[in-house]
């Protein structure tokens, strides 16, 4: 048998120990997970966090005289703290808890809607968009009688940055753009996207729910305005994310939701909100959330996500080989820079047929459009099967993904 | 045959793979390629059924009382879980059909249970076929 050489630093075996769930049989299979890119697998450090918090923290935040609720609302604010040096953010309240990165794409569209946009204003996005960052804008479009310019991709799957050089002008409001394509695996160049914006005082919108988990993201360094991820794909729990925005926009933006927690004084006649970051935080928090998303945190930086980015690399390269060298398979998404994500299509057979005999092997990948049908369009295809590879994942489990295919290949045709 | 009958059978030509997902799979597969084509014709967007990652058309027509059942799909598995359910309910009547829960589909270990299988147009399918079965009901009881 071919030995693997692995020259990452990391010992990927003993980080696969951190992952309990990374031991499973599926279908008395291995589990070969390669499902990251829709969530990423939680190692035990996040889940005791969770355990521990309701088993001896739990009480409400921001609320409580007594002790447990001090201790706990500590905690919470510590958990922001860690994501604002981790995005390194210049402000603790530029970093605002959501439920997820939809959560604060629809908060942005819907707050920052509401006072800058009106009738025949322009809002900038992609062809490469996750529905969460089309929906939300194209909503707000009908409601205001404004209009969405979509920035063309090429057949490599990169942005045409000439072609977003066109599109801004003095009816542009704002443009959400995505950071690492989910489907492709594209990354963009969001840190020129952002200064061409800048240019003519554009604020931009960065979706980074595909970004965090493989890249160091400075949102100081980018100067992004507001720049959006979810937990649960940064290796921590589901229902909570975040949005960063800068100050400046926080603080003219009105609340989205409000209720709980939102407040300064409240009386029938007129309320007065709190101060950021409370002002967009209405009821209770996903406080666990919060507490899980810190831990994930902090195990990657463990890791350290420089590490990450190298292993990854390594990753990707040898999965593109591999897959390229299958006949009649064709990669869809080929940028130069690029996220450990590759979408594929096989010649003369449904994705999701090979999806299904995968999954028989123990193989999790994802088929389908992706909830990017746009993209799915522009490549005149119904969808793709994706393979997502984090730092968990092995050489091994590729070999297993490429054996895997060929057998569906030959059971399929 | 009766539904019973034919579901009966299919459970029995399934056991015979014992735990051997590859043949069950190649088996489907296989009746999936010859099961009763939807006729050209008919293989447009008003008769595609939604709720499938892959596309499914499904025709329907009355001969001697009893409805026919014709299909096609663009993934060969899908295919051959759309053979199966018409093996099971193509010539029969509109009364049988309203009223059958497809048990063979748990019995085989081959599919995942109907609640959960959305992603393979499997509930969105039983529920056309089943829909069919009332228009023609429908239709019959408006002439009586």
């Amino acid at each position: 048998m071919e030995t693997i050489t692995n020259n990452s630093t990391l010992n990927i075996q003993n980080i696969r120990q951190d992952f309990p769930i990374l031991s499973k049989n599926v279908n008395g299979k291995p589990l070969v997970y390669l499902d990251s890119g829709a969530t990423a697998q939680k190692p035990k450090q996040v889940i005791d966090a969770i355990s521990n918090y309701y088993q001896t923290q739990n009480a409400n935040i921001h609320r409580g005289v007594h002790q447990l609720s001090q201790e706990i609302t500590i905690a919470y604010e510590h958990a922001r703290a860690t994501v604002q040096n981790h995005l390194n953010a210049a402000l603790s309240q530029e970093i605002i808890f959501t439920s997820g990165t939809t959560e604060s794409i629809n908060l942005v569209a819907n707050s920052f809607g509401k006072i800058y946009i009106k009738s025949g204003d322009e809002i900038i996005i992609s062809e490469m968009e996750h529905h969460s960052n089309i929906l939300p804008w194209q909503m707000l479009c009908e409601e205001k009688g404004a209009v969405l310019k979509v920035i063309p991709i090429n057949e490599k799957g990169e942005l045409l940055i000439d072609e977003y050089k066109k599109l801004l002008c003095n009816k542009t409001k704002i443009v959400a753009v995505t950071h690492v394509s989910n489907t492709l695996g594209t990354i963009n160049p969001v840190k020129e996207i952002i200064a061409l914006a800048h240019e003519i005082n554009i604020p931009v919108l960065i979706d980074g729910a595909q970004a965090v988990p493989h890249i160091k993201v400075d949102v100081q360094d980018l100067d992004a305005d507001f720049y959006c991820f979810s937990g649960h794909k940064l290796f921590g729990p589901t229902g909570v994310g975040i949005l960063y925005g800068k100050e400046k926009w926080l603080n003219e933006m009105p609340p989205y939701k409000v209720g709980g927690g939102t407040i300064k004084t409240v009386t029938f006649k007129k309320t007065e909100y709190a101060a950021l970051p409370l002002k967009f935080e209405a009821g209770t928090p996903h406080i666990e959330g919060g507490i899980g998303l810190a831990a994930a945190i902090d195990y990657v930086n463990e890791i350290g996500l420089e590490n990450i980015s190298a292993y990854e690399c390594e990753l990707l390269d040898y999965a593109t080989l591999k897959l390229m060298a299958i006949e009649g398979l064709r990669i869809i998404g080929t940028a130069k820079e690029k996220a450990s994500v590759i979408s594929f299509i096989i010649e003369e057979i449904h994705p999701l047929d090979v999806g299904t005999i995968l999954d028989k092997q123990g193989i999790a990948i994802r088929t389908g459009h992706h909830c990017t049908q746009p993209l799915m369009k522009h490549y005149g295809i119904p969808g793709t099967i994706r393979v997502s590879l984090v730092f968990y994942n092995t050489k091994e489990e590729i070999d297993v993904l490429v054996n895997g295919i060929q057998k569906a290949i030959k059971m399929l045709k | 045959m009766s539904i019973a009958e034919i579901e009966n059978e299919i459970v029995e030509e399934f056991e015979l793979f014992g735990d051997d997902w590859e043949g069950k799979y190649e088996h489907l597969i296989d009746l999936g390629k010859h099961m009763p084509l939807i006729d050209e014709q008919y293989k447009t967007d008003d008769r595609l059924i939604r709720g499938c990652q892959s596309k499914v058309w499904l025709h329907s027509e009355l001969k001697d009382e009893k409805i026919v059942f014709t299909a096609d799909s663009d993934a060969i598995i899908t295919k051959g879980i759309i053979a199966l359910l018409i093996r099971v309910i193509s010539g029969q009547t509109a009364e049988e059909i309203m009223h059958t829960q497809f048990v063979f589909i748990n019995k085989i270990g081959l599919i995942e249970h109907l609640s959960v299988s959305r992603s393979n147009g499997l509930v969105s399918m039983v529920k056309q076929m089943k829909l069919d079965a009332l228009a023609y009901k429908q239709m019959k009881s408006y002439k009586l």
